[in-house]
């Protein structure tokens, strides 16, 4: 296959699936032109006037909606390593005989390990969205059949609404939803706290199913998800399993180095006047990343400061800031633990948002853009500061992107990660798959020291007699190097088996095919 | 000669380490079956050492597997030469290179604040140890390794000593118990150790017998260096003789008591208040300070209660303790900041030690503050806290 180098010195290809995309050009240098995409024109005849859109299964739903060859069929994933659903979609396409599907998933999980035997028998052509775990190692062997897209959940908003992906059916999976098809994630067995992330789908799909295992009457209040976007609703015994929808990683690490690593970050943003009187924060759900919010928590405290708001993954600990008054405001993006889904549903100020209004960089601004600090992991870094989050160092797709490219376009992006994992130095000459580019990255925080990009000359002033371990990235290399040996890099085929968006749709890096090992 | 030896740790939970099964044969050379996590990015590196490795052993002919969890090159080697030695093969030893940083020398009166343990056969737990900035860490050989597992880990140990960077804490290492611990120092003594500690001590004797198993071996390898010792009280006798251990050898700068032990041997239960160990630590307090060497005080088990080591820390500081174990990295901040003078405490000793200066210079004896006269004890005590707020400040 023909390659191109991109803006990034990336190789990439410029055509995927059979069509063309264009390579990455820089941050802020593709601008797009023309409309956004609209589905076609409904109409109030076509739809049950007493608005009852209940149909009797999931299999009727389906093929009402004209379930055929080909088709590109989405689902979300806020009911995460619980979800029933989307393997209960593709049983049905099998069932059909439907070949050759695009599933088009907001993120995978483990659970969806099930598809696999689809994506062997021609039932599902590619996925495009995160693969993890099986999924990301069937897919990283080469053994899909179509090139696999991962985009970051702006990305995933944006190629809807530019038309990049054309959703045929919008399969939705809502915790409480009345028979016309609004609907929420606040209560019932499935309550997950919010929708956003199927919010594009239900704008711009052709058809859009809303599937509950907790049907209310009309009207399903709040609704996230408004019926009037809604074709059919389907009645479900379970949508999920509730233990793994609220997911077991909203502990704070035990980890004494995950600690120290989150208490070095937490110092950094002291020492750099990040934590001041109205300022905001966004930091994931990892252990290490709940550990940073409770540092600044304490901080908070002592200096008596007070943040405007606060963008989640919401979880207990954030909600207990919110209910001390220490945060103003939660703007959700996703609820990880059922006080989180309490919060949501009981206060005012616990907001649930989507990925248009946080992430989407086709957009008029978007909330991620003005955070003044963010926390994010990370897998590799390298000498320029750019950063890996889907691959592991040995080529395997292992992490989808989520909200992470969106949030790197805030004021300071801090990634604290360890110098190595067993063996596995994290600090590269060059990442094994580039997701972010330096220039967008501002500190990486390791328990041997943390490195400023050198493009931060304030933050380097500002914490210059902190205290603190600042080190160049180059001395955190050759520490990693010294304490590991230089790894082999991954030994890959020139097939292409993934490519990885940049927020504005182009193609910031390719991920190849595993080559078999002996 | 046993079969088929096997070394190291294998696990679900089991981070940065290997197993190693190793049989040695007559001919056919070196087979190496390796089963690795990081078998892309490091699998011909591993192949590479675990030959080279057996060659210095002087083995020519073995089928060796390496059952691998992301271990660093100091634990593979030390894993098979362990196997080796198991099978009795061989009496070399291949020594990784001592990595320039940790080419230091500790001085008699450091801070020993805090020290923290680690388990001597558990290399994932010391690559980050050094990064929680205890004063010193210690290799254990004793307690928390199995009986089984102690000649390998003398040898990982040892490797650690030479590649794991500690960032400036002192390298101790705690021996067995006499005699065996005489076979620790054997492998140790000559790569970088500080500090020996010695466990359940109970006679001047048996720091006598060690400190001078220690010079012989620094002799042998024509080393200058300084090797202190930490005797360890664990019992009832131990605390009788408390001052006579102390005072036993120039090497000692310190002396620990350990609570579980003796509380054992007092056949009563450790309770949070320790009322029931109150004689032994200041009968071991005031040992030390006759003897000139520092009090250390026993280890705070509840590692999820920093509020209760907290309390801990403050009782025995204030009982005349210099310094604390660690058996959990989050405990060395809770205790190196209860060690440290506080600011009232540096404003008011100096505060006390300027109306001396300044009685002084008026050819005055009598030193008073405000309304409050000030004895000669108490001006020293506070030269004391300054000395240390200085001493901690470079």
């Amino acid at each position: 296959m023909k390659t191109i180098s991109n803006a990034a010195g990336r190789e990439v290809v410029n055509e995927i699936n059979g069509e063309k995309v264009i390579p990455y050009k820089g941050v802020g240098k593709y601008s797009p032109e023309g409309k956004k995409h609209a589905p076609s024109i409904p109409s109030c005849v076509d739809y049950p006037s007493d608005g009852n859109k209940v149909v009797k299964d999931l299999r009727s739903a389906l093929e009402k909606a004209g379930l055929r060859d080909g088709m590109t069929i989405s689902t979300h994933h806020h009911f995460r390593n619980g979800d029933f659903l989307a393997n209960q979609v593709f049983d049905i396409a099998k069932e059909m005989g439907v070949k050759g599907l695009r599933w088009f998933p907001s993120a995978s999980f483990p659970c969806h390990e099930h598809l696999i035997q689809y994506l062997q028998d021609g039932t599902i052509q590619r996925i495009e969205g995160s693969m993890n775990g099986p999924l990301g190692r069937f897919a990283s062997e080469g053994n899909m059949e179509g090139t696999g897209v991962l985009r970051s959940h702006g990305g995933r908003y944006q190629a809807i609404q530019d038309g990049e992906v054309k959703v045929d059916i919008a399969v939705i999976g809502a915790p409480a939803a009345d028979q016309f098809g609004n609907a929420n994630g606040l209560a019932g067995d499935s309550a997950c706290g919010l929708l956003g992330f199927a919010l594009a789908d239900s704008e711009y799909a052709d058809r859009v199913i809303v599937v509950t295992d907790n049907p209310v009457d009309f009207p399903c209040i709040p609704w996230q998800i408004q019926g009037n976007h809604v074709d059919f609703v389907v009645h479900l015994e379970k949508l999920g399993d509730p233990s793994q929808i609220i997911s077991g990683t909203t502990q704070i690490t035990k980890s004494p180095d995950r600690l120290l690593l989150a208490e070095l970050t937490a110092k950094f943003c002291q020492a750099a006047g990040i934590i001041r009187d109205g300022f905001s924060f966004q930091s994931g759900a990892g252990g290490t990343s709940l550990a940073v919010g409770e540092y600044f928590r304490k901080i908070m405290k002592e200096e008596g400061i007070r943040a405007r708001f606060a963008r989640g993954g919401s979880n207990k600990y954030l909600v207990s800031m919110l209910e001390e008054g220490l945060v103003d405001y939660i703007l959700d993006g996703q609820t990880f633990d059922l006080e989180g889904v309490r919060s949501m549903a009981e206060n005012p100020s616990h907001v649930w948002t989507s990925p248009f209004t946080s992430y989407n960089y086709h957009g008029k601004g978007n909330f991620a853009q003005f955070i003044d600090v963010v926390i994010l992991g990370a897998t590799e870094v390298d000498l320029e500061f750019n950063a890996n989050v889907v691959t592991h160092s040995d080529g395997y797709l292992l992490h989808g992107i989520g909200g992470w490219q969106n949030c790197l376009f805030s004021k300071t992006v801090i990634l604290p990660i360890p110098l190595f994992r067993d063996r596995v130095p994290v600090v590269r000459d060059r990442v094994t798959t580039l997701c972010g580019p330096g220039e967008l990255i501002d500190v990486v925080v390791t328990e041997r020291g943390i490195a400023i990009n050198p493009k931060r000359s304030d933050l380097i002033e500002l914490t210059k007699n902190s205290g603190l371990p600042i080190k160049t990235m180059e001395e955190l290399k050759a520490e990693a190097d010294r304490i590991c040996g230089t790894p082999e890099p991954a030994r890959v085929s020139d097939k292409v088996v993934a490519a990885i968006k940049w927020v504005d749709g182009t193609v910031i890096d390719v991920v190849r095919q595993v080559t078999p090992f002996s | 000669m046993k079969e088929t030896a096997i070394t190291g740790n294998l696990g679900d939970r089991i981070r940065s380490d290997c197993q190693v099964k190793l049989h040695i044969t007559d001919k056919g050379g070196i087979t190496i079956t390796l089963k690795s996590k990081v078998d892309r990015m490091f699998g011909a590196q591993i192949r590479q050492q675990a030959q080279e490795v057996l060659e210095a052993l002087g083995v020519s002919h073995a089928q060796l597997e390496i059952d691998d969890a992301g271990a660093l090159p100091f634990v593979i080697g030390a894993r098979i030469e362990a196997a080796v030695k198991q099978l009795g093969a061989s009496d070399k030893s291949w020594i990784p290179p001592v990595i320039e940083q940790n080419r230091y020398e500790t001085t008699r009166d450091r801070f020993r604040f805090s020290r923290l343990y680690l388990p001597g056969n558990s290399p994932s737990m010391m690559l980050n140890a050094g990064i929680h900035q205890p004063d010193g860490i210690i290799l254990d050989l004793e307690d928390s390794v199995a009986p089984p597992k102690k000649a390998e880990a003398r040898l990982l140990v040892r490797n650690a000593l030479c590649q794991v960077d500690f960032y400036g804490a002192e390298h101790m290492v705690r021996i067995n118990q006499l005699p065996a611990g005489l076979e620790d120092l054997d492998e140790v003594v000559p790569h970088h150790v500080h500090l020996v500690l010695l466990p359940k001590c109970e006679h001047g004797s048996q720091v006598k017998e060690v400190a001078e198993r220690i010079r012989t071996i620094l002799k042998a390898h024509k080393q200058l260096r300084r090797v202190y010792l930490m005797p360890i009280i664990e019992s009832c006798l131990g605390v009788e003789n408390a001052f006579e251990i102390a005072a036993a050898d120039p090497s000692v700068v310190a002396m620990a008591i350990g609570l579980e032990d003796y509380t054992a041997d007092l056949g009563v239960r450790r309770t949070e208040r320790g009322e029931e160990s109150l004689y032994a630590r200041t009968r071991l307090v005031n040992a030390c300070k006759a003897a000139g060497i520092q009090p250390i005080d026993s280890v705070y088990s509840d590692v999820a209660n920093m509020d209760g080591l907290r309390k801990n820390v403050e009782t025995s500081r204030a009982l005349g303790f210099e310094g604390m174990g660690c058996i959990h990295p989050r405990q060395v901040a809770v205790i190196q900041e209860a060690f440290t003078p506080t600011r009232e405490e540096i404003e008011k000793a100096t505060r006390i030690v300027e109306a001396f200066e300044e009685a002084e210079a008026r050819g005055s004896g009598v030193v008073a503050l405000g309304s409050k006269m000030i004895d000669p004890p108490v001006v020293k005590r506070a030269q004391k806290t300054l000395d240390l707020a200085l001493k901690l400040k470079s």
